[in-house]
């Protein structure tokens, strides 16, 4: 164990550094108002669930705010990150340990475990958000708290799914919500803290059978319309993922309770 | 301004200082492995390198890594519940009565409870009374609520509360190793589990 005067030492060192290497500003967060909502899956017997208020981050964490909280935890570096925590995929789009390459530092970080997401967010005094808090925000569009009978909110996510590479591009990219929060839908498919609390069919997973490749398809044969469809691709691909999965276009932001 | 540049070092200190905490946590839940004269590095996939503390039963504290050199027999469950539940427990308590091997005292079989909002360390114990499952082999564990979702993240099981005494949940019973690796999981209600007997069977009669 690390004496006292060292682990002091060591402390104001990374202070000094932190002050140094400190170029990320903490993500600015928005405020969202409680309420209620119905979910596409996981509503309760009443029906609904209830949303207190919490605290969002605006943007998506960035390769740069990631090379910090690298830089300051090492055990969640690519070559030190173990095996329980995250797949040989996590970073793997990075240059190295401590090197986003030719990544837009302002981009969202990605190929992302939930053990890191998580982590990264506690190491900042946040959470992730829970996954109806998630949706509930999710909502909205520019100018409607849930705008997910509108078709141009439907449209606008649709052809999010059929545009590739978008976590290539900077935080903020796409107008910002009701809540002045940017990038729910168009940048990147995020974490959230709950993520394992998806049932698509009855209370086992063994009854989705072996269909959890077909897995979206499949569920969405009794959506009756396209919002169904969008929220459909989320909740499976949520419910294909494991807490050491990463994939190239899953990143994550952070919230807080007020 | 020099007062705001001492605002932004306190607030980079307090900010540094929460994480290393996180960190300093870590470190320490490490210390009894490299004190301990076995000295076995824990393996990278091994459950114990979660580093969340959780109570028993009978009140005591233990992190899951104390546990190591044991076979352990992992579900996650809650007290209240009533449909799938008791058919978990029942699962539990016959594959603890058919496991046959020599070093049958090696094995834990160890119930997490999803609620522990409910699940007082007090009302795990009368469960475990309840259910006649008292031997020291009975573990019945609680942490708190993040704690659980990581755990739960860990072994694939979903859960959710759909009202104020009800989840829904995976029906998983996992298999874990003497260096804390998953080694089997059975899934579902009412399935066979003579492959997780053998399993166990297979993990006991590794042991010297």
């Amino acid at each position: 164990m690390m004496t006292h005067p060292f682990r002091l030492v060591l402390c104001l060192l990374s202070v000094l550094t932190g002050i140094l290497l400190n170029a990320q500003q903490a993500t600015p967060m928005q405020t969202i108002q409680s309420g209620t909502f119905t979910p596409l899956y996981g509503s309760t017997e009443e029906g609904y669930v209830k949303v207190a208020s919490f605290q969002l981050d605006r943007f998506a964490v960035t390769n740069a705010q990631y090379l910090d909280f690298l830089n300051q935890n090492p055990s969640y570096q690519r070559s030190q990150i173990k095996g329980l925590f995250a797949t040989k995929s996590y970073l793997s789009h990075w240059k190295g340990n401590l090197d986003y390459g030719d990544l837009h530092p302002q981009a969202p970080v990605t190929n992302i475990s939930w053990f890191a997401a998580k982590k990264y967010c506690e190491c900042q005094g946040k959470r992730l958000p829970t996954l109806d808090e998630w949706e509930y925000v999710a909502m909205a569009d520019a100018q409607q708290m849930d705008a997910r009978e509108k078709t141009a909110y439907n449209q606008y996510i649709l052809a999010w799914y059929e545009t590739p590479k978008t976590y290539l591009n900077p935080v903020g990219s796409t107008p910002k919500n009701y809540w002045g929060v940017y990038d729910m839908h168009g940048l990147i498919w995020e974490w959230v803290f709950d993520y394992n609390s998806i049932f698509l069919s009855g209370e086992s997973r063994k009854d989705k059978g072996n269909d959890e490749n077909l897995f979206c398809g499949s569920a969405s044969i009794n959506a009756s319309d396209l919002m169904d469809y969008a929220a459909f691709m989320r909740y499976g691909f949520r419910g294909s993922l494991r807490a050491n999965f990463t994939t190239k276009n899953l990143g994550f932001r952070c919230a807080k309770d007020l | 301004m020099k007062k705001i540049s001492l605002l932004f070092i306190a607030g980079i200190t307090l900010l540094f200082y929460h994480c290393k905490q996180a960190n300093t946590a870590e470190h320490t839940s490490a210390k009894p492995t490299e004190k301990s004269t076995v000295a076995e590095a824990i393996s990278d996939l091994s459950i114990y390198n979660l580093p969340s503390t959780w109570t028993t039963q009978n009140g005591k504290e233990i992190e899951l890594k104390e546990l190591q050199g044991q076979v352990l027999v992992m579900v996650m469950i809650y007290t209240s519940c009533k449909a799938a539940c008791p058919r978990l427990v029942a699962d539990m308590r016959h594959i603890e009565e058919k496991v046959q091997a020599k070093n049958k005292d090696k094995v834990k079989y160890i119930l997490v409870s999803i609620d522990p909002t409910v699940d007082t360390p007090e009302r795990l114990k009368a469960f475990a009374q309840e259910n006649k499952m008292e031997g020291n082999q009975w573990i019945f564990l609680r942490s708190t609520e993040d704690n659980t979702r990581e755990f739960a993240a860990t072994l694939a099981v979903n859960y959710k509360k759909i009202s104020p005494i009800d989840f829904s949940h995976s029906n998983i019973i996992s298999v874990f190793n003497t260096k804390g690796e998953l080694d089997y999981q059975q899934e579902g209600l009412g399935i066979d589990y003579a492959p997780t007997i053998k399993e166990i069977e297979k993990q006991l009669a590794s042991l010297p």
